[in-house]
């Protein structure tokens, strides 16, 4: 058994039933993260060819709170998440290629090019959209809550946020409505030290975001975001108290954006250093560490995942440019049913 | 055929719904237990339980951004906003989340949604309780929009809208609550999109809805002692709006007049002008008119609002010197 793994310093509690298990599972993370940092550096690529339009908002350095906080998810479960949305998506199982092209605008795309890259969606596995309005899914997610409740399906409703939206309305309202009603939810705010450019001490006047459940009486718990392990198992259990009804929770995971705000943004507002040794605490870094200390992945595998994952990105990203643009009389099409 | 009052209707139409389908659920600020503070949702709560009529926090971003999920996620939920000038509070709820989820998920799912507002003036309740808050939809594909002005429409629109897998605004005129009239037996259901001829006439051809409605014919009766007919048309939802039925009126006419209780820069009378102008405009004898609110916001005092909001014998003013054009 992979037990008492230390990362960081986070004590890991047994992830799985045998050594295989536990690998396996840890490869699968790994496999996932990767996935989604080769996608984000593609779409950044993709961008700077003007082959991106509008804007786009990258999630390197953020991988580890939606693989880990997804990965405990089950069939049934739905999830929503804002418009850094496109690492929440893929860790639902959205197919890499019809996510590339709804990011190119292409009639193949996800959401047949009417949304694009801050709108993500993928109800078939579950991902049931990327929200361009801070806050606005919250509401969105207590109501998924609600009629899995009252359908009885036993579903639980997963929002990721970020720590800017902690500060507003809807927030408040759909936490509070979340808790008076004992929905099955789980808020995970993602902390990334910055709403948009402004640093979190500007616009919060707490510095731990988890203590907001106070006011919902609600269970709260912070977490190392950029450890997988103990996004799994802090949301793990999140899940659990929602599924046997004992009501939502308020994650906090504490991590970091690796890249700006959005293209326009170069991150000029970052004390010396800080990207620096964020960078030394890369999540994908310390999975890989893990994998290699304890044994559970030769360096030679890991290049191995390496490379089929960037294949795998690279000959999506191609077919999704080889997929045709949508007919402009789609945009006539889907206002109503 | 029964006779109940606007209220009344409302109350019915809910309860059918909430009986025929065990996915609809019914929520907002004192529906249930209080049963609304116009008491169109009395009785419901001790009929259905508080498991399917529910009292919400008052917070209505949370109420209409909730029945979105809950509809994506299987529900057909009725949200009531209390008075409709609160849409403001949850614009972006229902302007860019409720009415864009379809469009922007490139229809991958339905969005059976309906939100009750109580709307209008005429009783006193100043400038943020008194607002025509349909207007400020008209602007946005993907809602459909009912303004029903008598019990029967009430009824028959509001069964419709539970129904129908879009969301719908049901705009309810708070001054219309009390009044009567008949409603058919059956299901009673309007079909979204068709006007109600409600007077013939070869003269003037009005469009009016909800409290105007009835001014305009009380209007109507006094103009056809002067020998002016009026063939006043109420399109009872303004999305889908039922603009044949509108055009062939005026091209028997050659006169159109919209009557509405709103100021007229924006409004679905001056969109309706426009459209028919568009469709039809060799049929004009006379430029169409608006009789409408002033452009200021609706005053308290009652001399001051009654002058505001359009009354019969400014209508009939208004009507007949467009008749003598």
């Amino acid at each position: 058994m992979l037990a008492g793994i230390l990362v960081s310093d986070s004590v890991i509690l047994p992830i799985g039933e045998s050594d295989s298990e536990d690998r396996k599972l840890l490869l699968t993370l790994y496999r996932r993260m990767l996935e989604i940092r080769l996608f984000e550096d593609e779409v950044m690529r993709l961008f700077m060819q003007n082959l991106v339009r509008g804007s786009t908002h990258l999630y390197q350095g953020q991988e580890a709170v939606s693989v880990g906080a997804c990965s405990v998810l089950r069939p049934g479960d739905t999830m929503t998440c804002t418009y850094r949305g496109h690492g929440a998506v893929l860790a639902m199982g959205a197919p890499l290629d019809r996510s590339m092209a709804e990011i190119l605008g292409k009639a193949n795309g996800l959401c047949r090019g009417k949304g694009g890259s801050m709108h993500l969606t993928d109800v078939s596995v579950g991902a049931l959209g990327s929200f361009a309005v801070v806050g606005a899914h919250l509401p969105f997610t207590a109501g998924t809550a609600l009629a899995a409740q009252y359908l009885g399906t036993g579903a639980v409703s997963l929002a990721f946020f970020g720590d800017g939206t902690t500060n507003i309305g809807a927030f408040h309202e759909a936490l509070n409505l979340a808790a008076i009603w004992k929905l099955p939810a789980v808020f995970v705010c993602e902390n990334n030290l910055y709403g948009e450019y402004s640093p979190l001490a500007t616009t919060t006047p707490v510095e731990r975001l988890a203590d907001r459940a106070g006011a919902y009486a609600m269970a709260s718990e912070q977490v190392d975001g950029n450890d997988v392990l103990a996004v799994r198992r802090v949301v793990g259990a999140a899940v659990a108290r929602a599924r046997a009804g004992d009501g939502p929770s308020l994650i906090e995971a504490l991590t970091y954006r690796q890249k700006g705000h959005s293209r326009t943004d170069p991150g000029a507002y970052r004390p010396l250093g800080e990207l620096e040794r964020w960078l030394e605490r890369d999540p994908i870094s310390l999975v890989e560490r893990v994998l290699t200390e304890r044994g559970a992945a030769s360096t030679d595998e890991l290049e191995r995942v390496r490379a089929e994952t960037a294949e795998a990105v690279r000959a999506a990203t191609e077919r999704a440019l080889s997929w045709p643009d949508p007919d402009p009389k789609e945009r006539f099409e889907d206002v109503y049913a | 055929m029964s006779e109940l009052t606007y209220r009344e209707a409302v109350t019915r139409a809910l309860a059918d719904e909430l009986e025929g389908d065990e996915r609809v659920i019914l929520f907002g600020e004192d529906v249930a237990a209080a049963g609304g503070v116009f008491q169109a949702t009395a009785g419901l709560y001790e009929r259905f339980g508080p498991r399917r009529v529910r009292d919400t926090p008052i917070a209505e971003q949370a109420i209409v951004g909730c029945a979105l999920g809950a509809a994506v996620a299987g529900l057909r939920p009725v949200a009531e906003i209390m008075f409709a000038d609160f849409a403001g509070v949850c614009y972006d709820q229902l302007a860019n989340q409720l009415a864009k989820y379809r469009y922007m998920t490139g229809g991958q799912v339905a969005v059976p949604v309906t939100v009750r507002m109580s709307n209008g003036g005429g009783a006193g309740f100043a400038a943020q309780h008194s607002q025509s808050v349909e207007n400020w939809f008209l602007n946005i594909p993907g809602l459909k929009i009912c303004v029903p002005g008598t019990p029967a429409d009430v009824y028959g629109l509001l069964r419709t809208a539970v129904r129908d897998d879009n969301p719908v605004l049901v705009f309810e005129h708070k001054l219309l609550y009390p009044q009567r009239g008949e409603v058919p037996d059956g299901d009673g259901l309007v079909e979204l999109g068709r006007a109600e001829v409600v007077r013939s006439g070869s003269d003037v051809t009005v469009v009016a809805t909800q409290l105007m409605r009835h001014r305009s014919l009380e209007a109507a009766e006094v103009l056809a002692g002067e020998g002016v007919e009026v063939e006043l048309i109420d399109p009872r939802t303004l999305v889908p709006l039922d603009l044949a039925t509108i055009v062939a009126s005026v091209e028997k006419t050659g006169r159109l007049a919209c009557v509405q209780e709103c100021p007229p820069a924006g409004s679905w009378g001056a969109t309706i002008v426009a459209q028919v102008v568009g469709q039809a405009w060799e049929s004009f004898d006379a430029a169409p008119i608006l009789v409408s609110g002033d452009e200021t916001p609706i005053p308290y005092s009652g001399p001051l609002e009654n002058a505001w909001i359009p009354s019969a014998e400014r209508i009939v003013h208004d009507l007949r010197r467009l008749a003598e054009k």
